[in-house]
């Protein structure tokens, strides 16, 4: 397949999916890398974090790979990989688990490595895990008042009770 | 309440704007922020009112639990005016996001403004600590201090291979950002900023200008911090910026010495114009002042004006800022008003020791 700017092979297929409908791109090296620089910025502001992702993720994946990996949503907190695409903001500690695979690449990208060194928590660096499902168990509670199952919404609010005063 | 609270700290003049410390002639201050979020919450952008407001509470407990009420201000953002807010800006104690996004948030700040920690930012907290000059190892100490005792009664959102989970991944891992603010003049006057900056970029520091968008800085104050947060450690984080400064230092003084070697008659002549101009006039724009404070404050440095001293100049550079402008006359003022506001000010801050000047009237 020939590069759509110029006469050299296609080496790099690129799924552009900003605009909700899927574009296929496929480039030579040279046109690939002036393509996918032409928008880079730094990567600390919430349109320019989308940017590096988008741009991280369309590379080498198909529009159905792609549409797979954006419906998967996180457990607990419900945000989707397309929410996260889309506005460069994570939903809750729980996505950085839930999405490993897909942030690492990103992460590795911004800093060049994908392991922390240094400070920890003094305490219990394990006390995350626990706490997390209190995050889960208000939104299952908000949501059985919205549904008014005021049943199931006072037994979530007694086991959120019991967690949070479960010392960690 | 907590509006009078905030006009005590406008007589005063804040840790930063001291003008001592290591290297003050070029280094205005050092400051190091950490991100950390709650384990048990959303992040900010997830987050419900309920959820912001029971954040909120918690970390409200947790710091006044830390320092007593009466050494601290607590803040709740939502209840100031935009005048008050802004103020908070200008005098770097929140982000200017802090100030204007929306939603229960909060910031506790320290009365000499040598730490602030602003509730439900980007973050659920963000610390930050800063002080005079070139301090970046005292500063770390003091910061960590701070969320290690915040940290004894609540739990972070911590991961084992990623480090301090942040609302960005671009925060991921320490969550610490270190910044030093330099004061650079010469290397500006002498066309060598861009060589700086290209250089800086090439061991990922960022370098941005105060108050102002990317590159262009006003008044030739330049940030420097780092851009990796995930991978190196703290200290060694800090290291890489403590080594790199003195550098950038040793070019400023390098450049200045030629200055003064070279073209003294030309470099006295531009900052005795600007003291003049800053001395007189009847209306100045933010930028104008902006840039003729940052002749003068090397003119300082260089034993050109004798008169006037570093923090006062320092004072001057956050005085002239609109908020600032409007706290200390009083009132509202529009873009007009204020500009006439700060040439008034201006006048009577730096015709101090001559008295009246001729006919002049405050």
């Amino acid at each position: 397949m020939k590069c759509q700017k110029c006469d050299k092979p296609a080496t790099f297929h690129i799924t552009e999916l900003t605009g909700g409908k899927p574009q296929e791109l496929h480039l030579c090296e040279d046109h690939a890398r002036e393509y996918l620089s032409s928008s880079s910025d730094e990567p600390s502001s919430k349109s320019s974090m989308a940017a590096v992702l988008a741009q991280q993720m369309v590379v080498g994946q198909t529009a159905e790979e792609l549409a797979r990996l954006d419906q998967q949503a996180c457990p607990i907190c419900g945000m989707t990989f397309y929410e996260f695409r889309s506005q460069g903001r994570l939903g809750c500690p729980h996505d950085y688990a839930c999405f490993l695979q897909q942030l690492e690449p990103l992460i590795l990208n911004i800093h060049g490595e994908s392991e922390h060194v240094g400070k920890a928590p003094r305490r219990c660096s394990g006390g995350t895990e626990k706490r997390i499902q209190l995050i889960r168990l208000r939104r299952e509670m908000k949501e059985a008042i919205e549904a008014e199952d005021y049943e199931r919404a006072s037994e979530l609010r007694d086991e959120i009770r019991r967690t949070e005063t479960q010392e960690t | 309440m907590a509006a009078a609270r905030i006009d005590d700290l406008t007589r005063r003049s804040g840790e930063w704007l001291r003008g001592s410390g290591p290297e003050a002639d070029i280094v205005i201050s050092s400051r190091v922020r950490l991100a950390r979020n709650l384990a048990d919450y959303p992040f900010i952008s997830r987050a419900t009112a309920t959820d912001r407001t029971q954040i909120e509470e918690a970390l409200r407990e947790r710091i006044l639990s830390i320092v007593a009420a009466s050494d601290l201000l607590y803040v709740n953002i939502e209840e100031l005016e935009g005048v008050d807010r802004q103020f908070l800006v200008e005098r770097h104690l929140i982000s200017r996001e802090h100030a204007e996004s929306e939603g229960t948030r909060a910031v506790a700040i320290d009365p000499r403004e040598k730490f602030s920690l602003m509730v439900n930012e980007e973050d659920h907290l963000r610390i930050q600590v800063m002080q005079s000059g070139l301090a970046l190892k005292s500063v770390w100490e003091q910061i960590d201090r701070i969320d290690d005792l915040i940290e004894e009664k609540v739990t972070y959102a911590f991961h084992e291979q990623l480090g301090y989970l942040t609302a960005c991944p671009t925060n991921v891992g320490t969550g610490m950002r270190v910044s030093v603010m330099l004061h650079l003049p010469a290397l500006v006057i002498t066309r060598q900023i861009e060589k700086v900056f290209r250089s800086l970029q090439k061991i990922n520091l960022a370098v941005r200008g105060l108050y102002g968008e990317g590159s262009q800085a006003m008044g030739d104050f330049y940030q420097i911090s780092n851009q990796i947060t995930l991978g190196r450690s703290e200290q060694k984080l800090i290291e890489e910026i403590g080594d790199t400064v003195p550098v950038i230092i040793d070019y400023e003084r390098k450049a200045r010495d030629f200055l003064i070697s070279e073209s003294r008659e030309n470099l006295h002549d531009q900052v005795s114009r600007a003291y003049g101009i800053l001395r007189t006039a009847r209306t100045i724009s933010s930028e104008e002042t902006m840039h003729l404070l940052s002749s003068v404050r090397m003119g300082v440095n260089m034993g050109l004006i004798p008169d006037l001293e570093i923090p006062d100049i320092n004072q001057l550079f956050i005085h002239t800022q609109p908020a600032h402008l409007q706290k200390i006359s009083g009132s509202e003022l529009d873009a007009t008003d204020r500009n006439i506001e700060r040439a008034q000010y201006l006048r009577r801050h730096l015709n101090k020791g001559n008295g009246a000047n001729g006919a002049e009237k405050n």
